[in-house]
């Protein structure tokens, strides 16, 4: 009979970007079980809303993480603009789709560097961050800060970009689509990945339903669901399909990571081409009083806003249930019966944004 | 072969300069649009209180009997709300960050000098 | 100029028909997507499904005098994370929970911070 040892992962780990906690029960090297706990990043951001009105509180919706800072903002305009019926106009819809898919090829990038961490390839994890680096560049250049962009609001954004920027941005980003074909063709040919990732942490199908995954971790394993296709923003007007990856283990939810930044890419450059002329915003008046759920697809999954006014300044609850709240259940599956050196690579492979999950 | 991908891009970076900047040598260009620090020409500020209503971190402090204006740097967050909001135009955006401090607490107050009295002594 | 507004529908049933109305729409295929409460006079939950993009929500008011409510982490495995949360912030007691943590899955030092001060 082997003995039992539980080992706790988290919350401080060189591999972890953000803490969680793990108490791993493990039978020799093999783990057996694994007991989350959350809870070390708390901000009690929801609570904000009786002090702040909802104007304010899109300052508080963008810093609830800083990868997805953009989306976050965009969801919880949205969510207030579905509430109240507000009018956006166009222009202002192209900029926030191509502000959002700056904001997943960032968050992408940084993806697969924490990723290439995860299993000890320390100089690829240092090439990705390099190609990120003038993403950043360009993001600092039309928005004013590098993470939290500062253009959501509601009713529209909160800057322009004339056609002179846009068309000098077209041809940065075609430079960086090159140097990424550099970085992903390691990820998809090169043996010591392959041998890290593939049969590592394995989701079924039917598993991914039940349990309620979303995003990449869902759609590596067969399941085309993206939020994108609901048709907010621009989204309706540009072609593209969710991609799909039937691995179901780590390097299908690799893959389909790496084709989604050739995918944004090109989403960037038919939404330059079709964007029309126009303000960028509308005036707000009156105050919210009816409730309203909005869903976005934010670079880890589905993001649900649920906002409900009772016809003050301050509304009555703010909700976000973030993707990698979601996520978790299949974590916890996906440990059972794996080695415990590969407990990093499962933990990062569902992308976890922590500050997210806890607010 | 399969097992060294990454050779074209380690080789390349070997032979060419560092990706890195060797700051404080060599600092780093803002650009034109970076959120940086607030600025104020104090002398077109009528002290309406606008900007310390709208900033969401009460970082701005106005009073109008004294004409003194004061912001808290190291509460600042550099939203653009109050430099949006200004009817007379007297906040801007400098691209420059504000530099780092060792004590809290010390605000950056302006004052508004008073007019007449520079009109008296020119006459 | 547009506005986008998805098309989503909410029914308020009683506590008691809970888990017999989400079993039968995990028999159907839908997907269980959030759980979340609004905690100010009575306690209102709202149970979240999504099915191919259309979207569906689930109401139940619990007075506060009451705060008990049945689990559905028998149709819906993946509930327990939401419903620990609920015990944890809110103080809700859940119960048949398939894994429950007894209020020890959200780390916290003050005790069900979400509920209004009595």
């Amino acid at each position: 009979m082997a003995t039992r040892t539980i080992i706790p992962f988290g919350p401080q780990h060189p591999v972890l970007p953000e803490p969680i906690h793990l108490d791993l029960v493990l039978e020799d090297e093999r783990v057996v079980e694994a007991i989350p706990s959350i809870g070390f990043i708390h901000r009690g951001l929801e609570k904000l809303v009786e002090k702040k009105d909802f104007l304010e509180m899109t300052y508080v919706a963008e810093r609830i993480c800083g990868i997805c800072s953009f989306i976050h903002g965009q969801a919880y305009s949205q969510a207030i603009e579905g509430m109240m019926k507000i009018d956006v106009p166009e222009r202002a819809l192209y900029l926030r789709t191509i502000w959002g898919e700056m904001s997943r090829i960032h968050s992408h990038l940084l993806w697969l560097g924490l990723f290439a961490d995860g299993f000890g390839f320390e100089s690829l994890f240092m090439h990705s961050w390099r190609v990120r680096e003038k993403l950043l560049d360009i993001i600092e250049e039309t928005t004013g800060g590098r993470v939290i962009f500062g253009t959501a609001k509601i009713g529209g954004v909160r800057r322009d970009m004339d056609t002179f920027a846009l068309n000098r941005i077209q041809g940065e980003l075609k430079t960086i689509e090159k140097q990424c074909r550099e970085i992903t063709d390691v990820f998809k040919k090169d043996g010591s990945v392959q041998r890290r990732t593939k049969g590592v942490g394995n989701l079924s199908n039917k598993d991914a339903i039940a349990l309620g995954a979303v995003g990449p971790t869902v759609r590596g394993s067969g399941v085309a669901i993206d939020m994108r296709k609901l048709g907010y923003a621009a989204y309706a007007k540009i072609n593209w399909e969710p991609v799909v990856e039937t691995g179901c283990d780590c390097y299908a939810r690799c893959m389909v990571r790496c084709r989604e930044l050739y995918q944004s890419f090109d989403m960037i450059y038919q939404a330059i081409a079709k964007i029309p002329e126009g303000p960028v915003d509308v005036k707000v008046t009156g105050n919210p009083s009816s409730e309203y759920f909005a869903r976005v697809e934010q670079p880890r999954g589905e993001v649900i806003y649920y906002v409900k006014g009772n016809g003050s300044k301050n509304l009555e609850r703010f909700r976000v249930r973030t993707p990698t709240f979601a996520n978790i259940p299949p974590l916890v599956k996906m440990l059972g019966g794996c080695e415990l050196a590969d407990v990093p690579v499962i933990v990062l492979t569902i992308d976890p944004c922590i500050s997210c999950t806890e607010r | 072969m399969a097992q060294m991908k990454i050779a074209k891009v380690i080789t390349r970076s070997v032979l060419s300069r560092p990706a890195t900047r060797l700051y404080p040598f060599e600092k780093r260009p803002f650009f034109r649009n970076t959120r940086g620090s607030v600025s104020i020409e104090i002398d077109k500020c009528i002290f309406c209180g606008i900007c310390q209503k709208k900033c969401p971190t009460a970082a701005i402090t106005v009073v109008k009997a004294s004409k003194d204006w004061q912001i808290n740097r190291l509460r600042c967050i550099a939203c653009n709300a109050c430099v949006e909001a200004c009817p007379k135009k007297c906040l801007a955006m400098e691209n420059a960050y504000s530099p780092a401090v060792v004590k809290k607490g010390a605000d950056d107050a302006f004052h508004q000098g008073d007019k007449s009295k520079a009109e008296a002594t020119q006459a | 100029m547009m506005v986008h507004v998805e098309e989503q529908s909410l029914v308020t049933v009683d506590k008691s028909q809970l888990v017999e109305k989400a079993t039968q729409m995990s028999k159907e295929g839908w997907r269980l997507v959030q759980i979340s409460c609004t905690a100010k006079e009575t306690y209102e939950l709202t149970y979240t499904f999504d099915n191919n993009y259309k979207c569906s929500h689930i109401r139940v008011v619990l007075p506060k005098g009451d705060l008990s409510l049945p689990s559905i982490t028998g149709a819906y495995f993946a509930a327990f994370t939401y419903e620990n949360e609920l015990q944890d912030l809110f103080g809700i007691t859940v119960q048949g929970l398939a894994l429950d943590f007894k209020g020890k899955f959200y780390k916290l030092s003050v005790k069900t911070p979400f509920a209004p001060k009595p």
